[in-house]
């Protein structure tokens, strides 16, 4: 269907050199996306550029699909270094002080000269914008943006004879639950366990979750510090090591992220912490009913935040900028944030999408969309910092030492604190 | 001779553990048929009586340009191929029959690029192709794999391996240099063509990174990043479709390769020397 | 006559550059100039933005005998190779005796055999992902069967990495399979039915006759297996991202890690340029040791 829209576009283009004479060349920009949910994202996208070029005659947008997240900036770093950066592109949220770093992407606030440009740019939650903005200036935003919450099969709660509409408010109830959703055979090994929190790959995330809700920040807004071992931090890893070595209802080991839904559905586990994104997935391989819940809270409640922002690149001229701009603009309306969330399963992400009758409509039928958005107010920032990969992965290796039992809780934040004052210590 | 009894176990216990093995090693791609067919719900529960769909083809097919992508494939393979092909030739032939200065270095720095992949040196590699301006074109996925270090140790190994008369008696009968490598060495070191020409296919068609890298636009990209989309989601594995969709990719090779077993089979046997 | 004599000494040197000269060209585009552009840069800090990259002589290297992971990462690729190499070697040698011999339907299991190296990774992985899948993937439920408890294949330090290699055993064996097939059917039967006509045993014949003519494929084989060993990637960023706690980093990952990860270029170049020399030095031993054992006729 590109290939066909590129066609007519050319025709388009050819069209307009015959009958206009003096017609301005378009402005070309290549916008880069990732592709992390399932369904057609690459045709929706497509038809979304086909959309704005078709009320934005002037502006010729390329979109290239660049695979996974890791995928994409691994791709846009190495286009910038190559001296082909593209002019726009979707990239978590996270990356923004590594781009701010390779000096590649231009704050929003010189691009936003309209009083409507600049109140653009507070349309969005705050809990989003967190990881948008540093130092006074907003870098990225808001495109594909998720949270944690906690899915519980309602068939399972009615066996192990809970209230199926009854979630876990608190970490002990959590707990006390999960014990008894814990299901054990005659030989004594678990057929469904109580609850799982994965810890493949980016166990940070999950944990960030945990340290939120017991009250603890993990970085400062500058990007510059760590607090890995504080002790609320110790306290947080303590209570998930201990739901599967000392009250046995979480599986033991690492949890692979990947496989956690499909364990859901084979009823291996009863309630399971994952990214909002999932929604749709659940919902359409769900072979029972199922609930979606705020994660329980311990202080307080909370979750990260995740996912991709928009960002506009240093080496696009003023005229990209421009149009970048333009099409940063029309991706977000409330009209396009909710129809993105509704296809998708990210938390559309300014309030007043929710307000559009196609949101009203699809919460009314699945309610269980807006719990993403009520856990919003108590969200925080995702942890991101300078040398955000190497600082992250710090912490990463300290969670999965502990968690299979390599480390103590207090050793693991210890030492993983220790390495990220080392590679920080150059930004301070 | 061949009835006792226990050559007749050996046979059996033979016969036996190469089917095994063989069950093995099929495992994975009968996992991949049984789930692509099958709804989600039985990706994992092999049960007889679960019924039959296509849909995970049909979503497979709707998350991106799968014929274009096929096509593109197709014209990278093939052209990596030939470049490996003549390239790879002329270089055996001259560690194999050539005396010349600086062999030995040459040839150890050959074998340096069997180490150092194309895949380790993507910046820079990319810097190269911009400055060429073949971004985002088959040149650019191609140039680098075309000068196989693999091939050219290979076809030396073979060449070596040529008995020498055979050149003297083609010399006699008025082949050049080039002549004598296309009537006797080229026409011998078929199986070791077949065998490499399929080893390349294969690796090609399945390469990731650097077409992902080199490539932007629908019109040049390879299948596996269309593959790509279902791997590493923010929502798990969904194996019914990633199944599908590693079906339609690999659907070409396979069917290929069991046209081919014919010719394949064939062109070891006469190549045999004799 | 002396022109003719130095043409005629000369025509060996000319004809041999002139036909590895295409080859030399893209060689020398493609990996020697890139190749050479790393080493220059791990001498380098990285390039950060406005920060322009400086001349830090050895800084990169002795950052890397500080550094854990990449001592783990190397200590783990060790391990990889020697439970890898050996095994998929044999795996392939026995394969191609098999195929070529009087198994019933040999074509059909050199097709099984060679069925790994046609799948792409990128979904390999993901299947294997099931098979290993604590509870209901695949090895649980056979498992089960026998009433054996669940097992976190992959999420536990000790069998992480194990499991990798049972994946690039799998992967591997049937590539390398073809080469000794074709070596096998490029062998003259005269020499087998001789033997055979003297009274040796199978097993005889395979060690006198079989195994030395194979050398040469031997040699090929081993080589590119130690190489592919140390270069692995693809399988551990699909499966376990190096985890849990750096079990399956090997040195390529952690290459690939702090160039495209960290951005670390500096530090990734000189990985890089420790990797090179390991394998060349690698290749180059296994070269000279086994190239005086090889027999060519």
């Amino acid at each position: 269907m590109t290939v066909r829209r590129g066609l007519r576009t050319t025709l388009f283009a050819a069209a307009m050199a015959l009958t206009a004479l003096p017609a301005a060349a378009a402005t070309k920009i290549s916008f880069y996306y990732p592709v992390a949910v399932g369904g057609p994202i690459t045709k929706l996208i497509d038809d979304y550029v086909a959309g704005f070029e078709k009320e934005n005659p002037d502006v010729d947008i390329e979109p290239v699909y660049s695979g996974s997240y890791q995928d994409t900036i691994t791709k846009v770093l190495t286009a910038m270094k190559g001296g082909n950066a593209p002019q726009v592109a979707v990239i978590l949220s996270t990356d923004m002080f590594t781009l701010i770093d390779e000096d590649a992407i231009v704050p929003f606030d010189g691009m936003a000269k309209t009083p409507e440009d600049k109140a653009f740019l507070s349309a969005f939650y705050p809990a989003f914008m967190e990881n948008s903005q540093t130092g006074g200036k907003t870098w990225g935003i808001p495109f594909q943006r998720s949270t944690i919450v906690m899915y519980w099969n309602k068939d399972a709660f009615k066996e192990a004879s809970l209230d199926p509409e009854k979630p876990p408010r608190s970490w002990d109830e959590m707990a006390q639950m999960a014990a008894k959703l814990t299901k054990r055979d005659a030989g004594g090994n678990v057929t469904q366990w109580g609850v799982q929190i994965p810890s493949s790959g980016f166990p940070y995330w999950l944990f960030q979750a945990l340290t939120t809700e017991n009250g603890a920040k993990l970085m400062n807004e500058a990007g510059t510090e760590t607090y890995y071992d504080k002790p609320e931090v110790v306290e947080a890893l303590q209570y998930w090591i201990d739901l599967a070595s000392k009250q046995k209802v979480h599986p033991p080991g690492i949890v692979e992220w990947g496989t956690t839904p499909k364990d859901f559905f084979e009823r291996k586990v009863a309630m399971m912490w994952t990214t909002t994104g999932n929604l749709t997935n659940v919902r359409k391989n769900a072979a029972f009913p199922f609930g979606v819940a705020m994660l329980p809270e311990k202080k307080r409640g909370g979750s990260p935040t995740g996912g991709g922002n928009f960002y506009v690149f240093k080496s696009a001229s003023p005229e990209q900028q421009d149009a970048a701009f333009r099409f940063v603009k029309w991706m977000t309306t409330p009209e396009r944030a909710a129809q993105w969330g509704i296809d998708t399963g990210y938390v559309a992400v300014r309030p007043d999408a929710w307000e559009t009758s196609a949101m009203k409509a699809y919460v009314a039928d699945f309610p269980a969309a807006a719990v993403a958005r009520d856990q919003l107010p108590q969200a925080t920032a995702e942890l991101s910092t300078h040398e955000n990969q190497r600082v992250t992965k710090a912490l990463n290796d300290g969670l999965q030492a502990a968690l299979t039992g390599g480390k103590p809780a207090k050793q693991a934040m210890e030492d993983a604190q220790k390495e990220a004052d080392r590679i920080l210590k150059a930004y301070r | 001779m061949n009835g006792s009894f226990p050559d007749r176990l050996v046979a059996l216990l033979e016969n036996t553990g190469a089917w095994l093995l063989g069950l093995l090693w099929v495992l994975p791609l009968l996992f991949a048929v049984w789930t692509a067919f099958h709804p989600a719900a039985f990706a994992v529960r092999f049960d007889l009586a679960a019924p039959l769909t296509l849909e995970n083809f049909v979503q497979a097919w709707a998350a991106a340009p799968f014929p274009r992508y096929l096509l593109n494939s197709f014209l990278l393979v093939t052209s990596i191929l030939a470049g490996q092909l003549v390239l790879c030739t002329l270089a055996a032939y001259a560690f194999a029959r050539f005396e010349f200065r600086g062999r030995n270095v040459a040839f150890l720095l050959v074998l340096v690029q069997l180490m150092i992949m194309p895949d380790a040196l993507v910046v820079e590699n990319y810097r190269t192709m911009h400055a060429f301006g073949l971004i985002d074109s088959v040149a650019a996925m191609a140039l680098p794999y075309m000068a196989s270090a693999f091939g050219i140790f290979l076809l030396r190994q073979t060449f070596k391996t040529v008995p020498r008369e055979l050149d003297d008696a083609a010399r006699v009968e008025g082949a050049g240099t080039l002549g004598i490598l296309w009537r006797v060495y080229v026409p011998l070191a078929r199986p070791v063509y077949v065998a490499y020409g399929l080893v390349s296919i294969s690796y090609h068609w399945n390469n990731f990174l650097w077409p992902l890298i080199v490539t932007n636009s629908v019109t040049t990209r390879p299948l596996t990043v269309g593959l790509a989309v279902f791997s590493s989601t923010d929502q798990g594995v969904d194996w019914s479709v990633i199944t599908a969709a590693t079906l339609m990719t690999a659907a070409p090779l396979l069917i290929a390769f069991l046209l081919f077993q014919r010719q394949f089979v064939q062109s070891f046997m006469r190549a045999g020397i004799k | 006559m002396p022109d003719r004599r130095l043409g005629s000494q000369l025509a060996p040197h000319v004809h041999g550059w002139l036909l590895l000269l295409p080859a030399v060209a893209l060689l020398a585009a493609f990996t020697y100039f890139p190749a050479v552009a790393a080493l220059w840069s791990s001498l380098h800090s990285t390039p950060k933005g406005a920060r322009p990259a400086r001349f830090v002589g050895l800084d990169q290297y002795a950052a890397m005998v500080d550094d854990p992971v990449f001592w783990q990462s190397l200590w783990n690729n060790v391990l990889f190779a020697l439970g890898t190499v050996p095994l998929s070697v044999a795996i392939a040698l026995l394969m191609a005796l098999w195929v070529n011999g009087r198994i019933r339907g040999r074509t059909a299991l050199r097709m099984a055999y060679f069925t790994p190296t046609m799948l792409p990774m990128i979904a390999v992985a993901n299947i294997w992902l099931f098979f290993y899948t604590p509870g209901y993937g695949l090895i649980d439920q056979v498992l089960g069967l026998f009433g054996l408890p669940d097992t976190n294949w992959l999420g536990s330090p000790a069998t992480a990495l194990p499991a990798l290699m049972v994946v690039t055993v799998w992967k591997e064996a049937g590539f390398f399979m073809i080469f000794y097939l074709a070596a096998l059917q490029a062998m003259p039967p005269s020499l087998r039915e001789a033997a055979m006509l003297e009274g040796a045993g199978r097993w005889c014949i395979f060690r006198r006759v079989t195994l030395p003519l194979l050398m040469p494929t031997t040699l090929f084989v081993l080589v590119n297996a130690v190489i592919n060993a140390f270069r692995t990637v693809d399988l551990v960023v699909v499966m376990t991202r190096g985890g849990p706690d750096n079990a399956t980093a090997l040195l390529l990952y952690h290459i690939y890690e702090v160039g495209f990860r960290y951005w670390d270029t500096g530090y990734a170049a000189a990985l890089t340029t420790v990797l090179v020399v390991i394998l060349v030095v690698l290749a180059i031993g296994q070269f000279v040791y086994l190239d005086r054992k090889v027999h060519y006729r």
